[in-house]
Formats: structure tokens, C-alpha cells, sequence
């Protein structure tokens, strides 16, 4: 090839690298851009509520739209408490498929039940909400909660938080809805860290004659941990987040109450339910601000999942 | 391979183009809003596209959005099932006429009591919704059933979780009839409940009644009865006890006194006469008083003069009221009086 040509090859090739870098760096820009352009918009909307309520927005209970007068205290609720039922289900159901798929299970066992896992992860949320109310609610309703109202609704302590009328729908059962709707997501992503831990890690420790549980408790989880955390963080975000499935079942109410069998509310089926026919700029601009705090609690959740990651990080290699 | 590429997308984007300038060719019209009589507005355009060709595109995204996209420009007409008043309609320079009723209903889950039977006055509704009354054999519930053998069950409320102009409806009928009610809780399209679970859309509350037993909830009468759910009577302005039926939500809109002048501005409840529904309502139609597209403008009107005229045996199929023919008249003496083009001439002629 005459030099000339050649160079003007080279010449083509970098402008095009020049082009590749620039679409790419665009492109990462872009995911920048959105986001702070939705927070500019959450706030700019929201400004009306915080003027008029202040801090006290958070922790007033309050939900009045025909008096104009709101406070988000019983969504927040919701949306925690139903999103930390979900997660004290889901970690340990999760922890116990993907040990079970790893370790325990016969081969020819394992590629049916991780399918089934994946495909029960990509149901659409709205059949876990139809499916929730038209199935689980009434026997939830008819057996379960009378069961723990019998049982648990007059232990001391703990007892205000289980009785109440057994209606099938509440905070627990779209707790419960959550959970369903999460473990796929946990467990995938703790069947895939717990596969990639080395054989001859494991092989080792069985060699010198510990169990199954003191293998994966003493091995596999410390070598996977950093996966484990994040599997459980991407559940939780989707807890938080999830609207259809809980607005079929939570009961939509806004009423700060004690029990888990009562009707309540989270911040996602509050906006899915009310937006379309908020009238008045306060109420709209209330139910925004409900969204900047849901943006801004999943926001911390992610925060706190890095620093965690990063102590367990710095721990590495010291003795346990 | 790269021009080839090039090719295909120009190409995609001008077949789009054409298509899209096509679409927008044909005089459709467009409108958004309110749930509740999205059925029958459905059904109406349908059967006036068979016979115009002219078709009609609602989007059901509820009564605030469609306030908003008309007040915007976005649609040729918007759609709401509580009214607005003359001095919003002023403000937003809109014309509003009603397109429909129909009737609310007092729906309840009670072992042993069948559709039809349960009799509830104004007052006891209220208690009940207030949580003031908890009990299916409270002594005011009984006082009025004597037949009936009521259980001791307790009462669950069930109301709408999202805005609607059936709560608003309802929350109107209950402010005009109890005191308490109005001083405590108000009306609205969504109030501060101050019992009880919120279901999503009328088959929202319709399925959490169905499921939860001794519930109590308020639908449209057509969910009701495709349903097949136990309805109850109700004690009217004149203290009779009604059933829910055509006859009696006609008889609601008999006495209803329309006025054009202040856009309709009626809401259909404790109406009196011997044979009124308490609890009936009219869903109502926005469009701009000055019209930037009197052609549009003009194939919106016809559109509901169409309906007025043909489309009442469509409305009753689905258990709507049609408008009676004075109220008709009225509407079109509203357009030609308020619906102008840009030269300040009437569009309906």
C-alpha cells in the first residue's frame, strides 16, 4: 500500500475513534444529565408543598385534600415498613435457593429450578398485583391472619402490631406480595456470586472435615459477600419503588396504625392512585414532593449499601 | 453496509412522516378526561365513525387531566365528572354542558341480606362512613329494617383510593345530608376518610367489597349490577324509600334546575320528587369558548348533538340516563349563545 493511502486510512481511523469517544462520553453524559434534570423538576414541583408545610410535611400524618392540608408520614411508613417485611422474607428464602442450587441440589435438578427462578423474576408487576388481590388476599384473609390474630395478637409487645380485622388486604400482605416479588432477584444474583467461588476453596475446607453449613457460612459467603450485599440492594430497590403490586393489596388508606393487618399506604401506590385527579397546586405539588422523598430514600439505601460495601471491604484479609 | 443503514432510517422516517400527515388529514377528534363515562363515549364513537367516518379519540385519564389538557389546547374537548363552577369557567374561558348521567349506589357485603332490601337513610350512611356506626344491628340500622335479620358483624368501610368524581358525587350527597359529615370530613374528589380502605377505580372498591365480609362501599349503579353486587334502597329528600333504577334517576334529573348560564352547574343529589335517586349525578363536557379551529370545534358539537339524539338506547344499554330533551335543547341554545370562532360568530348554527 502507497504511503499516501495508507496514511489517509490512519487518518480515517482516528477521526472515527475521535467520533466513538465523543457518541460514548455523550452517552454518559446523557444518564448525568437526566438525572439532575428529574431532581431539578422533583424540586421545582415540589416547592409550593415545602413552602407551605416546611420539615413539618414528613412528620405530619395528615392527608386532607378537600382542607388543602398534607404530611407524608404515612406513605413514608408504608413504604419502609412494607419494603423491610419484603426483605425479612425474601433474605433468608433467597440465601436457602441459591445454597441449596450451588451446593446441595443434583445436577440435573439445578437448570429447571433456575429457570423457574428467572422466569418467576420476569412476571410484570400488575399479574403479582391481580394475583395478590383475586387470590392471595382471601386466603390470606380466611386462613392466615385469622390464625395470627388467635396467636400472636394477644403476646405481650408485639401483640398491637398483629390484631386486627382479618381483611386479606393490609401492610403485611402486600409485605408479603413484595417479598414474593423480590427473592427471584436476590437469589439469582446469589446463585451467580456463590457459583464463581473457586472448587478448590471449597474442596479444601471439606478436606479438612467441615460440614456443608461451616463451609458455605466460613467460605463461600466471605469470598461473595460484596455480591451478596448488592443481590439484597437490588431487591430492596425494587421494594421500594414497586407500585401496582402494592397498590392491588396494601388497602390504600391513609391511616397511621399500629397493626399490620390494617389498611396503609407507600409513596409510589399514593402517586399511582391520586396524580391523575389531583386538583389545586398544593396537592399536586404535595404529592411531587412525595416523590423527591421516595427518590431521596433510595438514594440513601444505595449510599448506605457503598459505605458498607467499602467497611467490608477495608475488613478484608484481618481474621474473623 | 453504513449507507445501506442510512437508507433504511431516512426511509423509516419518511414513511412515518407520510403516514402521520395522512393520519392528520381526517377531521378526528380528540378529547380527555373523566373515567366514569368513558364506556359509553366509547361506544358512541364507534357508532359515529360507522356512520360519519369521523372519528372520535377520548383518553380516560380522569377529570383533573382532562381540566388540564383542555384549559392547555392539547384536546378539542375535555371531560369532568364534577362540574366547575362559573367563575372557573370564566377564568379559563371554557363552555361546559352536561353529556350523561347516572346513578350511585350503597353496595354492602351482609350475610343473608339480597339486592334491593336493605334500607339506609342519608343520615345512617353518613354515621357509618364517619365510623360513627360499627355495628350491621346497630339500633339505627335496625330501626329502619325490621324485616330483615341483620348480623352482629362489624362494618368495613370501603372508599375510593384515587381521585374520582364518584367520591365527589357521594361526598356531596353525604354533606347534604349530615351535618357532622360536612363539618368533619367535606366533599371532594378525594376527602380524608375517616375510616376504612381505598380500592382503585370502581372495580377497585367493587372487588374489596365482594372479598371483605360485612364491607360497605359506593360504586357507579352499572358496576353494581354487572357485578351482580347487594345494592341497598335509599330514604330521599322526601323520605321515601327508593330502589336504584332508570326510573329513579330520571326522576332525579326531572327537578334538577339547569341553568346555561352558569355552565350547568348541577349536581344531582337529595333532589326532591316522591320517586328521586338521592344519589345521582352528571358527568359534564369543557370545551373553549373561543374556538382557534371552528371546524374542529364545530365536528366536537355535532358529535354530542349526534349522541343526544341517537345515542340514548347506547347510554341505557350501559346503564347511563340520556339527557331529557328540554335539557338537549338547552345545551344547543348554550352553543350557539358562548361557542365562537375567531370573528366572534356563533359555530353552531
Amino acid at each position: 500500500m502507497p504511503t499516501s493511502l495508507r496514511e489517509a486510512h490512519q487518518k480515517h481511523q482516528n477521526s472515527l475513534d475521535i467520533l466513538f469517544r465523543s457518541v460514548t462520553r455523550l452517552s454518559a453524559f446523557a444518564v448525568l444529565a437526566l438525572l439532575l434534570a428529574i431532581i431539578a423538576s422533583l424540586i421545582v414541583g415540589s416547592m409550593p408543598a415545602i413552602h407551605a408545610f416546611g420539615l413539618g410535611f414528613l412528620t405530619s400524618s395528615e392527608w386532607n385534600p378537600v382542607t388543602d392540608k398534607f404530611g407524608a408520614l404515612v406513605p413514608i411508613v408504608g413504604t419502609l415498613v412494607t419494603s423491610g417485611i419484603a426483605l425479612l422474607i425474601a433474605i433468608p428464602v433467597s440465601f436457602g435457593i441459591a445454597i441449596f442450587l450451588t451446593e446441595l441440589s443434583p445436577r440435573i435438578l439445578r437448570r429447571p429450578l433456575g429457570i423457574a427462578i428467572e422466569l418467576l423474576g420476569g412476571i410484570p408487576s400488575i399479574i403479582y398485583g391481580m394475583w395478590g388481590l383475586f387470590v392471595f388476599a382471601p386466603l390470606f384473609g380466611d386462613y392466615v391472619e385469622p390464625w395470627i390474630n388467635k396467636h400472636l395478637g394477644h403476646m405481650p409487645v408485639i401483640g398491637p402490631f398483629f390484631s386486627g380485622p382479618p381483611m386479606g388486604i393490609g401492610v403485611l400482605a402486600a409485605g408479603i406480595i413484595l417479598a414474593i416479588m423480590v427473592i427471584p432477584f436476590i437469589a439469582s444474583v446469589m446463585r451467580d456470586v456463590f457459583d464463581v467461588v473457586p472448587t478448590l476453596l471449597k474442596e479444601s475446607a471439606y478436606g479438612l472435615g467441615a460440614t456443608t453449613w461451616e463451609v458455605v457460612w466460613n467460605v463461600v459467603l466471605p469470598y461473595t459477600k460484596i455480591g451478596v450485599v448488592g443481590g439484597i440492594m437490588l431487591g430492596l430497590g425494587r421494594a421500594l419503588g414497586e407500585t401496582m403490586a402494592v397498590t392491588f393489596v396494601i388497602g390504600n388508606a391513609h391511616e397511621l396504625s399500629k397493626s399490620l393487618l390494617m389498611p396503609g399506604n407507600s409513596i409510589s401506590s399514593a402517586l399511582a392512585n391520586e396524580l391523575t385527579e389531583a386538583v389545586g397546586e398544593l396537592y399536586t405539588s404535595s404529592l411531587i414532593e412525595l416523590g423527591l422523598i421516595l427518590f431521596f430514600i433510595t438514594f440513601v439505601v444505595l449510599s448506605l449499601a457503598r459505605i458498607m460495601l467499602h467497611k467490608l471491604g477495608q475488613r478484608e484479609g484481618q481474621t474473623s | 453496509m453504513n449507507r445501506k443503514l442510512k437508507q433504511l432510517i431516512i426511509g423509516t422516517i419518511a414513511a412515518t412522516a407520510v403516514a402521520y400527515a395522512g393520519a392528520s388529514q381526517a377531521t378526528d377528534i380528540t378529547g380527555a378526561g373523566a373515567t366514569f363515562p368513558y364506556p359509553i363515549y366509547a361506544k358512541w364513537a364507534e357508532a359515529y365513525k360507522a356512520k360519519t367516518n369521523i372519528g372520535m379519540n377520548y383518553q380516560s385519564i380522569g377529570s383533573g387531566g382532562g381540566i388540564k389538557q383542555i384549559q392547555a389546547k392539547t384536546v378539542d374537548f375535555g371531560a369532568t365528572d364534577a362540574p366547575l363552577t362559573s367563575d372557573e369557567l370564566a377564568k379559563n374561558s371554557l363552555s361546559q354542558f352536561p353529556a350523561v348521567m347516572g346513578g350511585l349506589v350503597a353496595v354492602i357485603n351482609v350475610n343473608g341480606v339480597e339486592p334491593g332490601k336493605l334500607k339506609l337513610t342519608g343520615e345512617t350512611l353518613a354515621n357509618i362512613f364517619l365510623g360513627k356506626i360499627t355495628k350491621w344491628n346497630d339500633p339505627k340500622i335496625v330501626a329502619d329494617n325490621k324485616d330483615i335479620k341483620l348480623p352482629d358483624d362489624d362494618i368495613t368501610v370501603v372508599h375510593r383510593a384515587d381521585g374520582s368524581g364518584t367520591t365527589f358525587i357521594f361526598t356531596n350527597y353525604l354533606s347534604k345530608v349530615s351535618a357532622d359529615w360536612k363539618a368533619k370530613v367535606g366533599e371532594g374528589k378525594a376527602v380524608q376518610w375517616p375510616s376504612g380502605t381505598g380500592g382503585k377505580g370502581n372495580e377497585g372498591v367493587a372487588s374489596y367489597v365482594q372479598r371483605i365480609k360485612g364491607s360497605i362501599g359506593y360504586v357507579e349503579f352499572a358496576y353494581a349490577k354487572q357485578n351482580k353486587m347487594t345494592y341497598t334502597q335509599m330514604k330521599n329528600h322526601e323520605g321515601q324509600f327508593v330502589q336504584p333504577d332508570d326510573g329513579s334517576f330520571k326522576a332525579a334529573a326531572a327537578y334538577a334546575q339547569w341553568d346555561k348560564n352558569n355552565g350547568f352547574y348541577e349536581i344531582l343529589t337529595d333532589e326532591p320528587g316522591k320517586e328521586s335517586w338521592p344519589i345521582t349525578g352528571a358527568t359534564f363536557i369543557l370545551v373553549q369558548k373561543m374556538q382557534d379551529k371552528p371546524e374542529t370545534g364545530l365536528e366536537v358539537l355535532k358529535f354530542f348533538d349526534w349522541a343526544f339524539v341517537n345515542g340514548g338506547k347506547l347510554a341505557q344499554d350501559l346503564d347511563y340516563v340520556p339527557l331529557p330533551e328540554k335539557l338537549q335543547q338547552l345545551i344547543r341554545a348554550s352553543w350557539k349563545e358562548q361557542v365562537k370562532d375567531a370573528s366572534g360568530k356563533a359555530i353552531w348554527k
